[in-house]
């Protein structure tokens, strides 16, 4: 077995100009303090038994918003379940819409101003807190506000945040790419038995 | 590949690499012509191609700005999107689903037979679907349509089993798995159908036909096709006499170029086409090239579209498999007794969970919209296609107050449906619920017309010249070596799916092409 030292040899990367193994303390822009000041982080558990929780390495989920506070998103949260009620899809899904209008809002100012006098205005008409109103109240705000360009905004984006992503596949029982798989010709896409076969001449068998 | 000098005024320059253009530059370079083959989009393979509708889509699409106007639901819900095609090489034949049906012959008739109605430009084409006859057998050859030429069908998924069972219930009595120009046996270098179903996305088996994988290969190991990716063409040029002189494009890096032509054939699809047209616009011709009639741009089509989903008790998973697993003809003669003119097609159609979020119901939200998406994988749909009418206002027109990044007017697409349209997609709707009710549906949903895949008719084939652009040649009427190579050329739009119509006009109009080039006409 030959044997490659490793104690005492000399780095040959020139990539490396530490003399001594130890990191020096860099002067980074953010603490993790800093980091999570002025932001929001949205925290879940995947629910005990949903089809996720078996798919996931941890129940745990966490949602880090650069811009908008942990209220704003979780308001934007609760008004996309109200946009798109579904009870078996986890918060997780719904706070990347959260996520994803966070990452607009950092990048146009009147994106984040829309948002944010559109979290408030929602606030405002629930007498207090959109998030803790009751689901009906809730429904009835969205409603006023049908038409609105902060209405389109949230609804245009839940189009891709709650309907393109793993998580969603997965519940709705979709199983996205076939390729890697070798397509359906031999995965059942003929599978369906509660209705009749068609003859032959409609439906010719496969070649193979 | 060759490289033709940008000097070289023997070439017959093509725009865009689509069924019309794809197909034109592989039969010209067949029979020994020099093509210069300009594609604004990139070129993709199968192994380029992705799985994932809304990845694919930001790929493949044609998604420069375009304008909408009209009444139509899709200048409401997708204001800059007024048509699905692409942007690539292939052309929309990269994203279709293989539909390939022939017109029928009353529908050449378009006027004679549906008469003078109000608010139409109905007109006659200036051709027979006997003329077209051989040229409809070589294009299904040559595409590989099954049910025609020996080759097999396609075996029906899940989507058309249910399909066919409502079908058999009501009556139908034309109800298979389509004549589709996709493999149902290895055929021309081609593999068979894996029922992947992203036949939008591109196929990544082969088993497809597009210009990309069957035509622009047979044309390259001519040695006579210079194929240009990335080569956006802004302007056709002419000169004193009227004729065309070539093109200037703007190349990968963003270079203007100029290539001279023999003869300059425009395939950019029916938006595209007549929006170059107009801004090819001089002095000499002040409406744009090939105008006189004033008919560039107008009389434009996108069939009568609309889908029906339903929900059942029990799983379909209707995305397994190919998008469009069979048809029902039945509805496809004119049969003046439902109370309007014309035909249409029922097709199957599936969309992804990302897609039929986006296009169930545009707009749509709420527990009702969010039931349909539960029950997912509970879905059937189909497609209906069917002859809309031509009118005068349905049109391309430039938007002088948009400009595309190289500072061109972008297109504006203007549409309104005609009564006809209207009736006809009511009757198509009642027909596709009734198909599925007796299937056994729980619920359907009549979803609106997507953004068109279909486009049609902006610079029509016509008889006389002031009724149209070009002739039974596709040939412009104003300047003889400047063609209409794809699908504007329709007079009338049909029932019928156009892509295998457009190859065949393309297969005829080379024909066409290279005697006039013999005998130096052009």
């Amino acid at each position: 077995m030959k044997v490659i030292a490793i104690i005492g040899a000399a780095p040959t990367s020139s990539a490396c100009t530490e003399e001594s193994g130890e990191v020096p303390r860099l002067d980074l822009p953010l603490t993790r303090r800093e980091f999570l000041q002025g932001s929001g982080v949205l925290t879940g558990t995947l629910a005990v038994g949903s089809v996720l929780a078996t798919l996931a390495p941890s129940r745990s989920w966490a949602v880090e918003l650069r811009t908008l506070s942990a209220a704003e998103g979780e308001t934007l949260m609760q008004m996309g379940r109200v946009l798109y009620p579904h009870a078996k899809l986890s918060d997780a899904v719904y706070a990347l819409l959260a996520k994803d209008l966070d990452a607009d809002a950092g990048k146009s100012a009147d994106t984040l101003k829309q948002l944010r006098d559109g979290v408030a205005a929602l606030d405002k008409s629930a007498g207090g807190s959109f998030a803790k109103a009751p689901p009906a109240k809730q429904l009835e705000i969205v409603k006023a506000i049908e038409g609105q360009a902060f209405f389109s905004t949230v609804r245009g984006k839940c189009i891709t945040s709650l309907y393109d992503n793993d998580m969603s596949y997965t519940t709705f029982g979709y199983p996205g790419a076939s390729w890697d798989k070798g397509g359906y010709i031999t995965r059942g896409f003929q599978d369906l038995k509660w209705l009749p076969d068609p003859p032959a001449a409609a439906s010719p068998p496969s070649g193979r | 590949m060759p490289t033709f000098d940008f000097n070289d005024d023997s070439v017959v320059v093509i725009i865009g690499s689509g069924a019309g253009g794809g197909t034109l530059a592989n039969e010209l370079c067949q029979k020994g012509a020099k093509v210069v083959l300009l594609e604004a989009g990139a070129r993709q393979s199968p192994a380029t191609f992705v799985n994932d509708e809304w990845k694919s889509f930001l790929q493949l699409a044609w998604l420069d700005p375009r304008t909408t106007s009209g009444t139509w639901r899709v200048a409401k819900d997708f204001s800059g999107l007024p048509a699905w095609i692409c942007k690539t090489v292939g052309g929309s034949t990269s994203h279709w689903a293989g539909a390939s049906l022939r017109f029928q012959p009353h529908e050449f008739k378009a006027r004679t037979t549906y008469g003078d109605i109000k608010g139409t430009t109905l007109l006659d084409w200036p051709l027979t679907l006997k003329e077209l006859e051989p040229y409809y057998t070589r294009a299904e050859s040559k595409m590989g349509v099954t049910r025609t030429h020996g080759i097999p069908g396609l075996p029906g998924n899940n989507n058309f089993k249910v399909m066919h069972a409502g079908a058999t219930k009501l009556g139908y009595k034309e109800c298979h798995t389509g004549r589709m120009a996709i493999n149902s046996r290895p055929r021309d270098g081609r593999g068979s159908c894996l029922q992947i179903g992203f036949c939008f996305q591109g196929c990544k088996s082969g088993a497809k036909w597009s210009t990309l994988q069957a035509e622009i290969p047979k044309a390259e190991a001519t040695g006579k096709l210079d194929l240009r990716p990335e080569s956006h063409v802004v302007k056709i040029e002419h000169n004193d006499a009227g004729k065309v002189t070539g093109v200037v494009y703007r190349d990968a890096a963003g270079k203007e170029q100029r290539q001279k032509a023999r003869a300059v054939c425009v395939a950019g699809n029916s938006i595209e086409t007549p929006r170059l047209l107009l801004l090819s616009a001089s002095s000499k011709y002040p409406d744009g090239l090939a105008n006189s009639s004033g008919q560039v741009g107008r009389n434009y089509m996108r069939h009568m579209t609309g889908s029906v989903y339903a929900v059942f008790k029990d799983e379909v998973n209707m995305y397994r498999g190919t998008t469009m697993a069979g048809i029902i003809s039945d509805e496809a003669g004119n049969n003046t007794k439902r109370g309007f003119v014309g035909g249409y097609e029922m097709e199957t159609l599936s969309l992804g969970l990302p897609f039929m979020a986006a296009f169930l119901n545009p707009g749509g939200w709420g527990s009702d919209f969010a039931w349909f998406m539960d029950n997912y994988t509970r879905m059937a749909g189909m497609w209906l296609v069917g002859e809309d009418m031509p009118r005068e206002s349905n049109r391309i027109t430039l938007n002088a107050a948009v400009k595309d990044k190289w500072g061109n007017a972008v297109p504006n697409v203007h549409f309104d449906d005609h009564d006809n349209d209207i009736r006809m997609r009511d009757h198509a709707f009642g027909q596709g619920e009734a198909v599925y009710k007796a299937a056994g549906a729980v619920k359907t949903f009549r979803t609106p017309p997507y953004p068109s895949t279909h486009n049609l008719g902006t610079c029509r084939m016509s008889a006389n010249a002031r009724d149209g652009v070009c002739n039974k040649w596709g040939q412009t009427h104003d300047i003889k070596n400047l063609f209409i190579s794809d699908g504007s050329q329709f007079t009338t739009g049909g029932a019928e799916n156009p892509t295998l119509t457009i190859v065949t006009l393309a297969i005829r109009q080379a024909e066409y092409i290279a005697t006039q080039m013999k005998q130096r006409t052009i």
